[in-house]
């Protein structure tokens, strides 16, 4: 190959955008009038000239093959005119003109296996990170947890059943990347134990005032073993969020036995009814249990189908939760309340009951 | 290429089973032609095996120029799986709103099968197109490929993260602002500190068209700009009635009812729905129960808010209220202004590993309104303090 002496080219930025919009997303951009949903995974847009836009949702795994990516551009080729766009939630969305194609695409996608639905009051993808495929830090996988809970949830996907929207995410250590912390059922990797310093590396190759100051609680000191600067953690301070970790790779918290699950309840972002809120803790651990994990999914599943019993029109869990009040909903779904749930870091006083609006049961007999 | 024995995958390939698109089916596709997508599904398999990852801590890879956009992954038994032994992350900025043409993913598709290992994110929890695994020595290459396909990366370490939009305008009758053009361009006018981190930490911008927030950007962002409106919701009083009258809603119990702020009352005979506007909090709870008939205002513009995160290290945030409402129209000067105010603030002052929530929650919203210039107004408190622990300023003399 000859020597290129074409000039570098950097700073560009993506594509503009304008570029892939179909024509009728041009045409009627801003000026849309109303949508509907016309069965679970298909909406309609009706722009002002009356134009209207099908879009037809299929569940994808955010982790796909090119294969499959070429496989949803001969879709859009065949029935969308080559227009598709993805979701904020990994989703595919084919962008259809022509009425009379969406029942043949649905069936095409469903043959390939990427089945349609995840609107309205459903439960869409699970957001998710990279867990044991690509992450160092991670305490579970992502992807197969993510399966499991959707193998077993699935006719959640595909209906609209629901009192309102479930959004599950799942995050495979505390640094949430995707922020988990805002879900209606989120599912969290969690370390239990303390982390294992590498003293011959340490000095090597990390810094130790970022690794002192990466610690929430101060659990870490610097200290001084066989005349090489190390640190120490105060055991009792440590709660296993793996911050040191992240800034130092000699202090190692990934254990097989004790790492696992924790599951909180409650979150939202939208600002509808109620304003956005985190998610609480539900469950404080679950030990890992590949390739199912069937206590997480069984887990998952008893919350989600007490809060469809339970819940009324439009509530999200967290709505509900709070309407019901919490004591209500640990006996519910029959889920322990422990010393773990109780909050123990800045601000814990504050979620500390002080008031009176308790609701008793009277006395048998 | 010596056909290697492929190691049993039974963990794994229980997982192909189920109604939910299976992972596994998908890296066993790129497995087919590609032997470091065959090695993912070995290093896998042994992590279902003995519950723990093996991937360590990447080190400093990059493409010459940039200081990010790249992910260095190393796996920590290479001995057993040479083949993936680098296995980097390349972040690819997704065209605002994540449209696409078939074309263009063919494009980078055929660009990723001939550098990397054909797997991807479709994508990444920021945004971006994620091309999972390929080795140092392709990093140049793609990426140089990518560019002169047009694409570019995106941003990671302490830089501008590659911003996101919701679909706003494209299809949403709802989107109150622009957001995929406000995200092209802050992308654009924010390329140098994308690429070059120089920041304490971190900062992402994400662009919601209405309160519904579909990008989860009060959650997620440094910067939040959420769609809003100023003035009354729309009311097509025909489309109203009908809702009612056909039974498909409730007007009463699945509207009126679920008002946060009490401002709207139903008049069944007339088939009326009166809304006091001044008293709307702009929840979008009413204009989703009944889109036909209800829609935001037409003095459209965004909230402002500043400083979600994650919980690491002081506790997970919201974005708080800042400037509660802006017009928002090409350059969006007001925008930018304000984030040279913030950028020239904590980049300055803060610590490392300080996100600029925890920055503001450190010096006080108070004094960070003051050196920034922002006048505060009750709008961005729930609350005013109940604590008496005031840092009075009294001028002396």
């Amino acid at each position: 190959m000859a020597t290129e002496t074409v000039k570098r080219i950097t700073d560009i930025g993506p594509p503009y955008y304008e570029k892939f919009l179909p024509p009728i997303i041009k045409k009627n951009y801003g000026k849309w009038k109303y949508h509907e949903v016309l069965k679970p995974g298909v909406l309609l847009h009706v722009g002002e000239s009356g134009d209207k836009l099908y879009s037809v949702r299929a569940a994808a795994p955010r982790l796909t093959s090119t294969k499959t990516i070429r496989l949803f551009a001969e879709l859009a080729d065949k029935f969308s005119g080559g227009y598709l766009r993805y979701t904020s939630r990994n989703n595919v969305e084919f962008l259809l003109t022509d009425e009379k194609q969406i029942d043949p695409l649905i069936e095409r996608l469903k043959k390939e296996g990427y089945p349609v639905g995840g609107i309205g009051p459903s439960i869409t993808n699970i957001v998710h990170t990279q867990g044991w495929v690509h992450c160092h830090s991670a305490a579970s996988d992502a992807s197969g947890v993510v399966k499991s809970v959707m193998d077993e949830l699935f006719p959640r996907f595909e209906k609209m059943d629901l009192p309102g929207k479930l959004r599950i995410a799942f995050a495979c250590c505390l640094n949430m990347c995707g922020a988990v912390h805002c879900s209606d059922i989120a599912i969290l990797a969690v370390h239990r134990t303390l982390p294992k310093i590498n003293t011959a590396l340490l000095p090597k190759i990390c810094e130790i005032p970022t690794t002192v100051s990466s610690c929430p609680t101060g659990a870490i000191r610097p200290k001084m073993v066989d005349g090489k600067q190390t640190v120490e953690v105060i055991e009792e301070q440590c709660m296993f969020c793996a911050n040191c970790f992240t800034v130092c790779p000699a202090m190692t918290l990934a254990d097989a036995e004790n790492d696992g699950i924790s599951i909180w309840v409650g979150g939202k972002v939208s600002n509808a009814r109620h304003e956005p809120m985190f998610s609480k803790l539900a469950i404080p651990f679950i030990p890992n249990n590949p390739p199912r994990w069937p206590e997480v999914v069984a887990a998952v599943k008893n919350i989600v189908d007490v809060y469809a019993k339970n819940a009324s029109k439009y509530e999200r869990m967290g709505e509900w939760i709070e309407r019901i009040g919490w004591p209500r909903f640990f006996k519910l779904t029959g889920i322990e309340f422990t010393k773990y749930h109780i909050d123990d870091f800045r601000h814990a006083g504050e979620t500390y009951k002080r008031s009176l609006h308790l609701k008793h049961t009277p006395a048998e007999g | 290429m010596a056909e290697k024995k492929k190691k049993p995958t039974p963990k794994l390939d229980e997982l192909e089973k189920g109604p939910w698109p299976s992972f596994v089916k998908e890296i066993k596709l790129s497995a087919e032609t590609n032997a470091a997508s065959q090695a993912v599904l070995g290093i896998l398999e042994r992590s279902y095996n003995e519950k723990i990852g093996h991937w360590k801590h990447g080190g400093i890879v990059g493409v010459k120029g940039y200081g990010g956009g790249i992910i260095g992954r190393y796996n920590d038994i290479p001995e057993d799986f040479p083949e993936i032994a680098e296995f980097h992350t390349l972040r690819v900025n997704q065209p605002a709103g994540w449209f696409y043409t078939s074309d263009a993913l063919r494009t980078l598709c055929d660009i990723w099968e001939k550098h990397g290992s054909g797997l991807t994110n479709m994508h990444g929890s920021t945004g971006d197109i994620i091309f999972l695994g390929t080795t140092t020595e392709e990093l140049e290459p793609t990426f140089n490929a990518l560019t002169a396909a047009g694409f570019d990366l995106g941003g990671s370490g302490s830089a501008v993260r590659t911003p996101s939009a919701c679909c706003g305008m494209a299809r949403c009758e709802w989107a109150c602002y622009d957001t995929m053009a406000l995200a092209h361009d802050l992308t654009m006018t924010y390329q140098d500190e994308l690429h070059r981190p120089a920041f304490p930490y971190k900062f992402k911008f994400k662009m919601s068209g209405c309160p519904n927030d579909c990008v989860a950007s009060i959650a997620r962002a440094d910067m939040s700009i959420i769609g809003t409106w100023r003035d009354s919701i729309q009311v097509d009083k025909d489309a109203v009635a009908s809702y009612a009258s056909s039974g498909k809603r409730d007007i009463a119990k699945d509207v009126v009812e679920k008002c946060p702020s009490k401002c709207m009352a139903w008049d069944a005979k007339s088939l009326t729905l009166h809304i006091d506007n001044s008293n709307c909090v702009r929840c979008m709870h009413c204009i989703n129960v009944m889109p036909k008939a209800l829609a935001p205002g037409k003095d459209r513009g965004a909230t402002i808010l500043v400083g979600s995160k994650a919980p690491i290290i002081e506790g997970a945030l919201l974005s708080a209220v800042l400037i509660p409402f802006l017009k928002l129209e090409p350059p969006y000067e007001d925008i930018k202004e304000l984030v040279h105010a913030m950028w020239e603030l904590w980049a300055e002052n803060g610590k490392n590993r300080e996100r600029i929530g925890e920055f503001i929650q450190r010096i006080g919203l108070g004094n960070f309104l003051e050196q920034i210039g922002l006048e505060p107004v009750p709008e961005m408190v729930s609350e005013p303090r109940s604590n008496p622990y005031i840092f009075y300023e009294v001028k002396k003399g």
